[in-house]
């Protein structure tokens, strides 16, 4: 951690300041997130005369309930189905045209990387209509291919530009060796342009995986089988089901952003350069 | 458009590698690498991303409801329809005023908690991790969440309403209050990712030069503004650009909390086409909106570009 302030006495008063002022932004940040997991323990009326403190009665059947049910894993198991493939074709398919934009000369190579840099400047949700004309005239509305193929799509355009950056900065003598010793394009992409990119593969994944384990609007309009919804959309649901039973509906939610959490604790590096690296680099 | 790779560096040093451009030798199997590896990359592309844009352009000139083939033409009439329907017009201001807000509320709150950050203090890293969590949690959820802190009946609000014996707010329910409660939600959410941008922003600003300035009896704020701020101007611009473009996508977290009501006075260019093109299968109407949000989102991103990011 460098030390932009550069003061290597700091006075008290500056570090009063600075406890008190994150110490604060800390609560706010917090405060809803933690009221959210007390919430689930509460009981309805408990909760109405004391949103803020610890239930006066730990009830877990709220947690319990939902846990013993099906609703809440069928869920989990969807988004998980639909982000593992989003990912491996996200991954395959854009290192893979990437490794022809960093490696092989063709004509008009830097006309048809603009054209997937298109992607980059509007969001999915412009041409959701078209988008939603074109996956049900293929057959594939309220099937998860309909939300995992306009995802891996949309993906592409961040993707090929970060692994073909990182394939280029790969050193030249690698490529040149193998050459001269009569290795092709394609094993040289299995057996070395691949092995090499560990941390842009996980860059790319870890983008990946939290933008389509976070999607609600892509699935809102391609699904309408309650079975095959991912969590977002059916803590929707579930809201709309149990209106202002908000201790079941606190408890679900908790439930729900748990494995984001717990995940993101245990590899907060990784997510965090991720996600905030792949953003700059592109 | 090309060197968009290298234009947006937040962390020069690191970043702005030098461009080595290749002499490579001619290997054979050229052909069967482009056959292989770059159709099923423009295969999936055009399928769901271009073609899809094209077809918005083409479709907002018809009246249709998505079955059978679009005949009805109407000419300009969907966009004319647009700009004269009070809650589009609504919309197109809350995007501006959330443009407003990032830019001037967010993206300072962010360098100022990064300044913070940088400083070695004890628990630094803890700091880092809570405010960088709204960031990772999904929209929907996050909405939910704030749904219920903004409650009247069960909420926190409520409670600290109480508690000063104030009367009962329903916050999402008030026609003038419902954006600004949006607006707090959107900074909670996404502060965190700017400031992570200005930390590794300020891990490449040579501390050196700070102490030169220290030695010359620069005070704090003149260190940051001469010094700090400048060297920083690059990921300043990078935040700014995000915030803008960020906003102007903005769907999942305003379904959850008002769903662009009540009376849609928090309406988003996007909740506006799903509620009025996507529900009601308005295809026209909601292409046009497409095509709208299309020429914003490329305008600003390209002016932007071509005025402030020229020289990153």
């Amino acid at each position: 951690m460098t030390d932009t302030t550069s003061s290597a006495r700091m006075t008290a008063g500056t570090r009063l300041y600075l406890y008190v002022s994150l110490s604060l932004i800390a609560i706010l940040v917090l405060m809803p997130l933690v009221t959210t997991a007390l919430g689930g323990f509460k009981s309805l009326g408990d909760l109405r005369v004391n949103p803020f403190g610890l239930p006066s009665e730990w009830l877990w059947s709220n947690y319990l309930d939902i846990l013993f049910g099906d609703r809440y894993w069928r869920q989990m198991l969807n988004s998980l189905f639909i982000a593992i493939m989003t990912v491996t074709l996200t991954v395959i398919v854009s290192a893979m045209a990437a490794f022809t934009f960093a490696h092989v000369k063709f004509f008009g190579s830097n006309q048809l990387l603009n054209y997937f840099l298109i992607g980059l400047m509007f969001p999915a949700a412009t041409a959701i209509l078209p988008l939603f004309i074109r996956i049900r005239d293929l057959g594939l509305l309220d099937s998860y291919w309909g939300v995992i193929l306009p995802q891996v799509a949309f993906g592409l355009g961040m993707s090929i530009l970060l692994f073909r950056n990182y394939f280029r900065n790969l050193p030249e003598e690698l490529f040149q060796a193998a050459f001269v010793d009569g290795c092709g394009y394609i094993r040289f992409f299995w057996h070395i342009s691949m092995p090499l990119s560990r941390p842009i593969v996980s860059t790319v994944s870890i983008i990946t995986f939290v933008h389509s384990w976070n999607s609600y609007i892509l699935p809102l309009i391609m699904l309408n089988t309650e079975e095959k919804y991912p969590w977002p959309l059916g803590i929707m649901v579930y809201r709309g089901e149990f209106g202002t039973d908000w201790q079941l509906v606190l408890a679900f939610i908790t439930l729900t952003i748990l494995p984001t959490v717990i995940v993101f604790f245990v590899a907060q590096k990784h997510i965090i350069a991720g996600l905030t690296a792949g953003a700059v680099k592109s | 458009m090309t060197d968009m790779t290298a234009t947006m560096a937040a962390v020069p040093a690191t970043a702005r590698r030098k461009q080595v451009r290749y002499k490579s030798p001619t290997v054979r199997g050229r052909l069967p690498v482009l056959i292989l590896f770059l159709p099923p990359a423009l295969l999936l592309f055009t399928l769901f991303v271009i073609l899809p844009m094209g077809e918005a352009a083409w479709y907002s000139l018809y009246r249709w409801n998505g079955y059978g083939l679009p005949e009805h033409f109407v000419g300009f009439r969907n966009f004319e329809v647009l700009f004269n329907n009070a809650a589009f017009s609504q919309a197109l201001i809350n995007n501006g005023l959330i443009i407003l807000v990032s830019v001037l509320l967010q993206v300072p709150l962010a360098l100022w908690l990064a300044m913070m950050l940088a400083h070695r203090i004890a628990g630094v890293v803890a700091f880092r991790l809570i405010f960088f969590l709204p960031y990772v949690l999904a929209d929907v959820a996050a909405g939910l969440i704030w749904r219920f802190v903004y409650d009247g009946d069960y909420g926190l609000v409520a409670a600290l309403a109480g508690f000063f014996g104030a009367a009962t707010p329903y916050v999402l329910a008030d026609r003038g209050l419902a954006i600004y409660a949006v607006l707090a939600v959107i900074i909670w959410k996404y502060f965190g990712f700017h400031m992570m941008l200005f930390i590794a922003g300020l891990q490449a600003v040579d501390r050196s030069v700070l102490e030169a300035a220290e030695i010359d009896g620069a005070t704090g704020w003149q260190k940051f503004r001469y010094v700090t701020l400048p060297l920083l101007g690059s990921t300043v611009r990078l935040s700014v650009f995000f915030a803008v473009i960020g906003s102007l996508q903005l769907f999942d977290l305003v379904m959850p909390l008002t769903g662009g009501g009540p009376s849609n006075s928090t309406q988003t260019m996007v909740t506006f086409l799903y509620t009025y093109g996507v529900t009601r299968m308005q295809v026209g109407l909601g292409s046009a909106v497409g095509v709208v949000l299309f020429v914003i989102c490329v305008t600003l991103a390209f002016g932007y570009k071509r005025i402030f990011m020229r020289h990153d």
